[in-house]
């Protein structure tokens, strides 16, 4: 189990002052402006050594994203963007952040902004994160009181301006170019790339987009140092992680945990372990609903991070682990996220257009079992059509949960549509629904 | 999200829906001060970046003035002209993003989490709850009291704490069909429960306590809840 000594996020569950004092007594704010003296190069060159990877879900490297932005500007300002959207289903771990630890996020923002040779930073919040806002808010307006930001902030000789902006409900604002769509006052349409954010992002400038975790993570790194966190996690998949466990656990709840823990071990030792027993799982989402599941089998022995999970076919992700008994429908839970992404496909590519649409319908057919098995390898071709096919990874986002449950749970599949045709109903063109889940229209 | 919001018709006086516009509308001082704050926030010559809290301090003027909170159509002209923008650019974006009502709404908003990790722990019974103390059967319909209006969301980004059910701008967490029904009766008789945690969990914590963070040295009690923001 990993010390409390090396856990980052020490207010997580709220049970301490959120606001600047109790900041500075958990050691936040520490010598700002001596990091920042150390210069733009040694920071990225701290953050690199860390091995610290995103934590929005993709995994990618921080400090060499940092690294990307222009070191000499051409009269463009540069921008540093928070993203502060999470909605990827199962995932709550930045709003514990964004409620509990303000003040690691405010200064991670100033000293990922000074690296990146930013004075102006924008952090684009979920629009129902409304408490939270108040909270990050309320801790932006005491760190300008404190002049910890604002011109020479820090007092480091660095002039830096933080905002935060309000989304709206709109899960796609989470994709960064969408977000930076959205912060411009337009529909939130992730754009195509190249051009990367780092040349053409926030008004035409150089942008970077970072996670919650991954900026508020960075202050401590950079003062505990790279060799501390490097030497938590694994190889390639370091450091400590906010892991948020939901579902059918005795103890839903979300903890900061060494990368590479058991998924097991994460079960039983923080969230009270399946409800029933460890034997009765049937299957963990283990990285937010964009990953595919895994079926207890993989689950009693895979490692929870990035290269672990991606070599079983899934992800970290989020590292947002849902969790599933014996008494669910894998198909149903499946189908729920199939509505999703058709809701929230922002409709400008066809393939997630009407891909995720049609998904939806299949899926909810094959809830019922209402359907050919035919079907399920049609399914499957389909999903493999939308993937890499589209302008956002919103696209393979809809298509792996599905090719997971075709991966493995198949045969419950083809027996649900075994026992509806065994009902006395005849396969697809079954006349009227029955006990169509409310997902379908 | 793109069909969420029922047919608008912007081209007159009416929209398909039968949703009666307002013919005219002006911000109010509060408001005045809400967008002044907003708008510095952008480069000068990107005000348009201001468009979602402009479309905010909207509908939250229309809770102050007529008890709900939407944004009607001359409202967005408003909006547009204030900012630079084209009209259409302002509907566009009022229509895309869910958290605008772009017709009237009860006093309430009942929004219910329907996604995976809130569904595996019983997000079917804060539905029927819903429903049976509201009498509402759609989606996105208001109450014959005009007290609530009931939507289906996605995730809100609670799940730990699932089944969530956001009312208004606060998430009412860990709740079951008896609980959600002794919630919506205490908004009924215009009281406003405390947030978060229905059963008294501390947040995100396991229930029962955190067993982590537990050999930290006491660091004060949290402060009073933060002021609300001012675009609301
Ligand atoms: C559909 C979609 C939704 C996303 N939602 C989020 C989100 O809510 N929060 C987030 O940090 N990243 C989200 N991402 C990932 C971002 O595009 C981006 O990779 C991330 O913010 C980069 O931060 P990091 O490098 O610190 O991980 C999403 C991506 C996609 C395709
Ligand atoms: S993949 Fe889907 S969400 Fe992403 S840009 Fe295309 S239509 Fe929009
Ligand atoms: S699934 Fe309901 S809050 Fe995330």
């Amino acid at each position: 189990m990993l010390d409390d000594r090396d856990r980052i996020f020490t207010n997580l569950y709220g049970q301490y002052d959120w606001g600047l004092k109790g900041a500075l007594a958990r050691g936040d704010w520490d010598g700002t402006a001596g990091i920042i003296a150390r210069g733009r190069e040694a920071i990225i060159e701290e953050m690199k050594a860390s091995g610290l990877r995103g934590r929005g879900g993709a995994g990618f490297p921080t400090g060499m994203k940092w690294s990307f932005m222009p070191k000499v500007s051409d009269g463009r300002p540069a921008y540093l963007v928070v993203n502060a959207d999470e909605s990827e289903p199962g995932t709550c771990k930045d709003r514990d952040i964004l409620r509990h630890d303000p003040h690691k996020l405010i200064e991670g923002c100033l000293l990922a902004s000074f690296a990146m040779g930013a004075h102006v930073s924008y952090i684009y919040i979920r629009g129902e994160f409304y408490n939270e806002a108040c909270n990050l808010q309320a801790a932006i307006d005491q760190a300008y009181e404190a002049g910890l930001i604002g011109p020479n902030a820090a007092g480091s000789g660095w002039d830096f301006e933080l905002y935060l902006h309000r989304g709206a409900g709109a899960y796609i604002c989470g994709e960064e170019t969408a977000l930076l769509e959205s912060l411009e006052g337009k529909k939130g349409m992730p754009r195509l790339k190249p051009p990367f954010p780092a040349a053409v992002g926030l008004y035409g400038c150089p942008s970077t987009v970072n996670n919650v975790e991954s900026i508020a993570v960075a202050p401590t790194i950079l003062r505990r140092g790279a060799a501390w966190f490097s030497a938590l996690g694994r190889p390639k998949n370091t450091g400590t992680k906010l892991f948020c466990i939901s579902g059918h656990v005795n103890k839903p709840c979300n903890v900061e945990e060494e990368l590479g823990i058991p998924l097991r071990e994460l079960i039983d030792t923080y969230a009270g372990g399946v409800r029933g027993g460890w034997d009765n799982l049937l299957a963990v989402i283990p990285g937010g609903s964009s990953v595919p599941l895994l079926p207890k089998s993989i689950c009693d022995t895979v490692l929870m991070d990035f290269d672990s999970l991606r070599d079983v076919k899934s992800g970290l992700g989020t590292a947002a682990v849902i969790v599933m008994d014996k008494s669910t429908d894998v198909i149903s839970a499946i189908a729920r996220l199939a509505h999703f992404y058709k809701h929230e496909s922002c409709g400008q590519c066809t393939p997630c257009r009407e891909g995720t649409g049609w998904m939806m319908r299949v899926m909810n057919r094959m809830v019922q079992g209402r359907a050919e098995s035919a079907e399920i390898d049609l399914l499957e071709q389909v999903t493999r059509q939308i993937e890499g096919h589209t302008i956002c990874a919103l696209g393979d986002a809809a298509a792996w949960p599905i090719q997971g449950l075709i991966r493995h749970f198949r045969p419950v599949i083809e027996e649900r549509i075994a026992a509806y045709v065994a009902s006395g109903a005849t396969g697809r063109l079954a006349p009227t629904p029955v006990n169509l889940p409310r997902a379908a229209e | 999200m793109l069909e969420q919001k029922g047919a608008e018709d912007f081209g007159d006086g009416s929209t398909a829906d039968g949703v009666s516009q307002p013919t005219e509308f002006g911000f109010d001082a509060q408001s005045e001060a809400e967008i002044a704050e907003h708008i510095k926030k952008y480069p000068p010559g990107k005000q348009a970046s201001a468009v979602l809290p402009l479309l905010y301090i909207v509908q939250g003027q229309m809770r102050r003035q007529t008890g709900s909170a939407w944004v009607p159509r001359v409202a967005m002209d408003a909006v547009a002209a204030r900012l630079g923008m084209a009209p259409i650019r302002v509907y566009e974006v009022a229509t895309f993003y869910l958290m605008f009502n772009t017709s009237p709404i009860g006093r309430h908003h009942l929004q219910i989490c329907r996604t995976t990790p809130c569904w595996l722990r019983g997000s079917d019974a804060i539905e029927a709850a819903c429903r049976e103390v509201t009498g509402i059967t759609g989606w996105h319909e208001t109450s014959a009291d005009g007290l609530f209006t009931l939507s289906e969301v996605e995730c809100l980004g609670a799940c730990v704490n699932a089944p969530v059910l956001q009312i208004d701008d606060d998430m009412y967490e860990d709740l079951d069909h008896d609980s959600t029904v002794r919630l919506l009766e205490a908004f009924r008789r215009g009281e406003k429960p405390k947030p978060g945690s229905v059963t008294g969990r501390l947040t995100s914590a396991p229930e029962g306590g955190p067993t982590t963070l537990t050999t930290l040295q006491n660091q004060g009690p949290p402060p009073e809840p933060a002021p609300p923001l001012p675009a609301e």
